[in-house]
């Protein structure tokens, strides 16, 4: 199972804690993560990847093991501690005033 | 008829208002998606507890929500507005192209006679139609590719669909308004639109009296009469007796022709309220006073509205979106400004108190006459 970090309002709109585990099959990459989190969740459909490109919106980065995976291609392998559980993958909503 | 329910959007979520017939005492729920800008809450006119709610933010997009309750409880239901084939451009606001991108839904405009079936109005400009309670969208194509789609351009807030009016006599018929392209009208339920504004005048523009092009604000109309309707432009205000086919300025004596809300009085099809605002780029009241005015001779002839109203040190605005009327037997009207405040009236304008003074920036009012 991998973790899943979620930013306030997603949690919010899913009904779920700070962190979720979602079970993903093949080899899991951002692209299947995230298709295992909608799939778990449809209420995030659209709100972490725009629901027609499925481009990251702008104002969310995906961090990991100290490190921001955002720019990393949708379908390169996840990091090994995010894979075994050790580490979450965090969806971060950017800081902004407004 | 037992009492009203205000339904307001802000800046930071959305506001459910409830009072009886009397409207003197009011509860306040809410916020409702606190933090999110809610543009637009509107209930079915068939089913009271049937509402839908425009619910984004820049960082996670659209949703819309969905209460079967009148607002007490909601749920989530689609966020897909997927425009129809490629897009194409409209022009940007440097006049070169610019892809059609959807970025929210400014209205929603629940069908007269199906609580399930309800249009959205979106920007970037088009117009999108649920059959199925807000669960799937799909977009009536025919507007955004009108011929001079193209040439569309955005208005300060964006290239928005904002109005949407129902011919209550004629569901095929639609009318529409965009920021800043004009007023268009379908008679076919949507598969063909036609520009409709041929006597406004639009002096920032090149053409001023061009066939679209025109920052209309808002549109009005009273159910009794459908080929009557108010416009509030960006400045004028503009009226027409044929369905749009031609409008004439009925500004009069107006302190400023410039503002965005506007609207009808429930029993009253030539008794209209907007709010003068200062422009431009003020965009708040004049001299510091914020006055409702009326004009019970379908305009031109004005009196303005004050009675409970600030009458110095006021610079608050009133959106489109935001200004209201009921049903009950002595009309109410309300109104929300960007300060916070949402204002009523329980004698058509007479007199006004404060709803409420401290919401978020209010983007939407609107208001259910309860059965």
């Amino acid at each position: 199972m991998i973790r899943v970090v979620l930013p306030a309002h997603l949690r919010t709109l899913a009904h779920v804690g700070l962190e979720v585990q979602v079970e993903v099959t093949g080899v899991p990459t951002q692209r299947s993560l995230l298709d295992a989190l909608e799939a778990r969740y449809p209420v995030l459909q659209g709100t972490i990847r725009d629901p027609v490109a499925q481009k990251r919106r702008a104002f969310v980065r995906f961090f990991a093991c100290e490190d921001d995976l955002s720019h990393e291609s949708p379908d390169a392998p996840l990091p090994d501690a995010v894979v075994t559980g050790a580490e979450p993958f965090f969806v971060i909503g950017a800081m902004a005033g407004g | 008829m037992s009492g009203v329910r205000v339904l307001v959007g802000t800046r930071k979520g959305a506001f459910v208002l409830t009072s009886d017939g009397k409207r003197e005492a009011w509860d306040i729920n809410g916020p409702f998606f606190g933090g999110w800008e809610v543009y637009h809450v509107n209930g079915s006119p068939v089913d009271a507890n049937r509402l839908y709610a425009s619910q984004s933010t820049g960082w996670f997009g659209q949703l819309i929500q969905r209460s079967d309750d009148g607002g007490t409880t909601w749920e989530p239901v689609g966020n897909q507005f997927q425009y129809e084939g490629v897009p194409g451009t409209h022009q940007w606001y440097d006049g070169t192209p610019h892809p059609w991108e959807f970025a929210r839904v400014w209205h929603l405009e629940p069908s007269l006679s199906d609580p399930d079936t309800i249009l959205a109005g979106v920007e970037d400009a088009g117009i999108f139609r649920s059959t199925d309670g807000g669960k799937s969208w799909q977009e009536l194509a025919g507007l955004r590719g009108h011929d001079t789609g193209h040439s569309w351009q955005p208005g300060a807030g964006g290239m928005c669909l904002h109005t949407i009016i129902v011919d209550p006599s004629d569901p095929d018929r639609v009318f529409v308004a965009i920021s800043a392209a004009g007023v268009f009208r379908t008679d076919d339920g949507g598969r063909t639109w036609r520009p409709k504004n041929r006597g406004l005048r639009s002096g920032t523009i090149p053409d001023e009296d061009a066939e679209v092009g025109h920052c209309v604000h808002r549109l009005a109309m009273h159910p009794s009469r459908p080929n009557v309707l108010y416009m509030q432009k960006h400045w004028d205000i503009m009226r027409t007796d044929d369905a749009g086919e031609s409008w004439v300025e009925v500004s009069g004596n107006l302190p400023t022709d410039f503002g965005f809300a506007i609207d009808v009085h429930a029993h009253e099809p030539e008794t209209i309220y907007v709010v003068p605002i200062k422009s431009d780029s003020e965009h708040f009241p004049p001299d510091g006073k914020l006055r409702v005015y009326r004009s019970r001779t379908g305009g031109n002839e004005w009196e303005p509205l004050t009675n409970g109203l600030p009458q110095r040190n006021c610079y608050v605005n009133v959106l489109r979106d935001a200004m209201a009327v009921d049903s009950m037997d002595e009309c109410g009207v309300y109104f929300g400004t960007t300060g916070g405040q949402v204002y009523a009236s329980a004698n058509a304008g007479d007199s006004w108190a404060p709803v409420v003074r401290d919401l978020p920036a209010v983007l939407s009012v609107e208001v259910q006459t309860l059965p």
